[in-house]
């Protein structure tokens, strides 16, 4: 299951014109165990609250790739080589994007569709991305308890992300829950600061540790299981 | 006959606007109007005009000097630099080999003296700067290799003329035959050598230093009045200025207008001068043209027709050859190398000018002179017949089948697009059709670029895209689509209205320069104008806005919503651009135009119109 990736060079990809990296976390570590690479999608980060905290605390480390999709193309015309390419230099693919409709922004499902072949990444042939992990990190305006069967949108955040962890299984990779950030239409500075915290010491924690898959499965949100690891 | 200067100017005119659009309409150039209007009303045919064809002409010079102001204006110092191998090379080799040629036939022939034979090689070796450069224009070929060429030899036989015309002089003192007491002097030709040299060079520099330092500011100054009309005149008077000056010092006119220009070409009034001085050299021109009409002797050719005629074939066959000869030293393709070569095949303006002078001179008897200058009006005649017999039956045949067997008659492909221009903006179409394995039908005009692009593995077919028979042949009646993307925007809307007329069903899309273009394609219909600089300005436009730190999703969609917008706007403005009656639209308008949508641009504030992913309002809903 898991892949030990030996301490590659990575380039960092990281295009941040409006805003410096924080770079107070963790140096390069030669022990991580896995490389994460973010795909980042938001059509108007210039005017995101919540994902710019967010992407302000990833932490800068080279087992850390974040890719910015809508700053790289603008046009939607996705290189799919390039993120081919990507993709098999990293064991766990984060898709972090806010939730527009109960859906990922066009231009991830662009990327989606145009990234993953037939015959590359699902097919008889299509092994790539075999065994890879793969969750969302994603946030809503709505409060969490919208998100139920009693609540405004009827359906809980794993169900409306059945079209995500079905493309992943197509894929034969390994579907993680989502990290999710509920309610940031309300959100004040101060929470939003500590859910980056988390999504930072996340990211952390899966660059430096095997993970245990199924167990982490068991949880609706990524969230809950690190309340149970008190990460 | 005794007119007033009325009557007088009533006969031109009216001989001019008669004669030049029959011309046209019968597919001749506009040089051929005029001369056929001066003969027509010269003292031979009707006889409205006299012997004054003469003096009508020494004035309507005047439109050559002009002309070369607009040209020295159009031609910047580096570009000049550029050229000074075709310059130096070809205008040497031309100018040197043709008299050579004549003056070694003159003297076996002849019995001339060689004083006069050398006259009459040297004043005969020049062409008509003015018949050349206005027939290439006509046919949009002045940017191509024959109309740089030209241009070039055309540039080193006006500058010839003035160590000519120093040296005309000193064949009549070794003479030692002609009382020098009624010579034509310039007002420093008593002066010693080197003090004339020195003058020279002086009056040269003067005009370089004068122009940067002194006319360019003074210019300034006249545009601040803000009066139209003074600064025509203020620029007429910089062209006079300069050549009266040159003709004290004994130089060519046409030369010190050429350098004025060249010094006036980088300063910011370049385009303001060129419009302003642009309608009088036409009419100047015209009258010079109507003025070698009418001073043809046509007694002088009845009384000896055979040595007139005959000599005039001579000469232009000559001066064919030894074109020719450059054209291929200088690996011209052969159909290029014969518009080249025919182009330049006659005398010119300036053998007037020499004979004149020669005959003040007595160099050369007074009857000898007349017939030369009936040969040099017969030459300067022929050549827009000669090239109309060039285009029409040789080039077709000849030119073209050097490259392939594919003339432009035989066309036979039935592609459903069909592009003309094949340049930057043509080939890169052509390339985005040809890797979508689309076949087009491509037609150039310019030979060289037609055989290098078939190297390449293009299908390019030579040809004047205006000629209905070649867009016949190109297959207009099957064909879906035309890309109408020639260079010159002249060109390229004439070619979009013979389509229009003659193919209506041919969806076209039209190539603009810029806005004003686009105003005359959508006057005929043309829904689909694609300015050429409106795209690549805004794609820099939206890397700026990136990298003043826009995100580039957000610059990128701002960009295509401003192309929308403009090219709803330049629909809008069309329209009212009618409202105005205007006919043409001077720089003025285009300021003002400029203004109308900075103004409407402020009216839509160019934010996001559309909410999309924006949770500002559903914030404060919530």
């Amino acid at each position: 299951m898991l892949i030990f990736f030996f301490f590659t060079t990575f380039k960092l990809l990281k295009y941040n014109p409006n805003y410096t990296l924080s770079t107070t976390n963790c140096q390069l570590n030669p022990m991580s165990k896995n490389k994460i690479l973010i795909l980042f999608a938001h059509p108007l980060f210039e005017k995101s609250f919540a994902n710019k905290i967010l992407t302000e605390h990833i932490p800068d480390s080279h087992s850390i790739t974040f890719h910015d999709l809508y700053e790289t193309y603008p046009e939607f015309d996705i290189d799919v080589k390039h993120e081919q390419e990507l993709l098999k230099q990293h064991d766990i693919i984060i898709w972090q994007h806010p939730m527009y409709w109960y859906s990922c922004p066009p231009l991830l499902k662009q990327w989606i569709d145009m990234v993953l072949e037939y015959g590359w990444a699902y097919g008889k042939y299509g092994l790539a991305l075999q065994d890879k992990v793969i969750f969302q990190a994603i946030t809503t305006g709505a409060n969490a308890e919208n998100y139920s069967a009693e609540g405004l949108h009827l359906f809980t955040i794993p169900e409306l992300l059945r079209p995500f962890s079905q493309t992943a299984k197509v894929c034969r990779m390994e579907y993680l829950p989502p990290f999710v950030i509920h309610g940031t239409h309300k959100m004040d500075e101060q929470t939003c600061l500590e859910k980056a915290a988390s999504y930072a010491q996340l990211l952390m924690y899966f660059t430096n540790n095997e993970i245990d898959i199924r167990k982490i499965q068991e949880f609706p949100y990524m969230n809950d299981w690190m309340q149970s690891k008190n990460i | 006959m005794e007119n007033s200067f009325f009557l007088q100017a009533i006969i031109y005119l009216a001989a001019a606007v008669i004669c030049v659009p029959i011309a046209k309409k019968i597919g001749l150039s506009s040089i051929l109007g005029y001369l056929f209007s001066g003969i027509i009303i010269g003292p031979f045919v009707m006889g409205f005009i006299g012997s004054e064809g003469q003096d009508l002409m020494h004035f309507a010079e005047f439109g050559v000097v002009m002309m070369l102001f607009l040209i020295g204006l159009e031609l910047d110092p580096y570009k000049f630099w550029k050229m000074r191998r075709f310059i130096l090379g070809m205008g040497s080799l031309q100018v040197g080999l043709t008299s050579l040629v004549l003056f070694t036939c003159s003297s076996i022939i002849f019995d001339w003296s060689w004083q006069t034979a050398l006259t009459i090689s040297l004043a005969l070796s020049l062409s008509s700067t003015a018949i050349v450069l206005q027939t290439l224009k006509e046919k949009g070929m002045l940017q191509t290799s024959v109309g740089r060429s030209s241009f070039a030899v055309l540039l080193f036989q006006d500058i010839a003329v003035i160590p000519i015309l120093a040296l005309i002089p000193l064949l009549a003192s070794s003479s030692h035959i002609i009382p020098e007491e009624d010579l034509h002097h310039s007002l420093i030709s008593n002066l010693d050598g080197w003090l004339q040299t020195l003058i020279v060079t002086g009056v040269i520099a003067t005009i370089y230093f004068g122009g940067k330092y002194i006319i360019v500011p003074l210019l300034h100054i006249i545009a601040k009045t803000r009066l139209q009309e003074l600064f025509t005149a203020s620029a007429l008077l910089l062209v006079l200025g300069v050549s009266y000056l040159m003709q004290i010092v004994g130089l060519s006119p046409a030369l010190g207008a050429f350098m004025a220009g060249v010094v006036l070409a980088n300063s910011e009034f370049r385009h303001e001068l060129e419009g302003d001085i642009a309608p009088f050299k036409g009419l100047f021109l015209g009258l010079f043209f109507i003025g070698v009409g009418a001073s043809i002797n046509f007694r002088l050719i009845i009384d000896n027709p055979a040595f007139i005629l005959i000599f005039g074939f001579i000469l232009t066959m000559i001066k064919f050859f030894v074109f020719l000869g450059i054209g291929k030293l200088y690996n011209k393709k052969i159909d290029q190398n014969f518009i080249f070569s025919i182009g330049l095949s006659q005398a010119g303006e300036f053998g007037f000018v020499i004979m004149s002078f020669s005959m003040q001179l007595n160099i050369i008897p007074n009857m000898l002179a007349n017939q030369i200058m009936a040969i040099i009006a017969i030459s300067m005649i022929a050549t827009p017949f000669l090239l109309l017999i060039n285009e029409r039956l040789i080039d077709p045949y000849f030119g073209v089948k050097e490259k392939d067997s594919n003339t432009y008659d035989e066309i036979n492909e039935n592609n459903k697009v069909i592009i003309a221009g094949f340049g930057n903006f043509g080939s890169t179409i052509g390339r985005l059709l040809k890797t979508n394995k689309i076949p087009a039908t491509i037609l150039d005009l310019d030979s060289d670029r037609v055989d290098s692009l078939r190297k390449m593995g293009f299908k390019v077919y030579y040809g004047d895209a205006t000629r209905l028979e070649l867009l016949k042949a190109a297959g207009c009646e099957n064909a879906k689509l035309f890309i109408a993307a020639i260079d010159n925007p002249t060109v390229n809307l004439i070619v979009i209205e013979m389509l229009k007329k003659h193919f209506p069903h041919l969806k076209i899309l039209a190539r603009a320069r810029n806005r004003n273009d686009a105003f005359e394609i959508i006057d005929m219909g043309i829904k689909n104008i694609y300015r050429e600089n409106l795209y690549s300005a805004v794609h820099l436009g939206i890397d700026a806005l990136v990298y003043l730190g826009h995100r580039r999703y957000s610059a990128t969609r701002q960009g295509q919503r401003f192309i929308k917008y403009d090219e709803d706007a330049i629909f809008r403005l069309a329209k009212k651009r009618h409202d105005k009656k205007a006919f043409m639209i001077s720089a003025m308008e285009e300021i003002e135009m400029q203004e109308q949508l900075f103004k409407s641009d402020l009216l839509n504030p160019m934010g996001p119109d559309d909410h999309a992913w924006d949770s500002e309002n559903l914030k404060k809903d919530t």
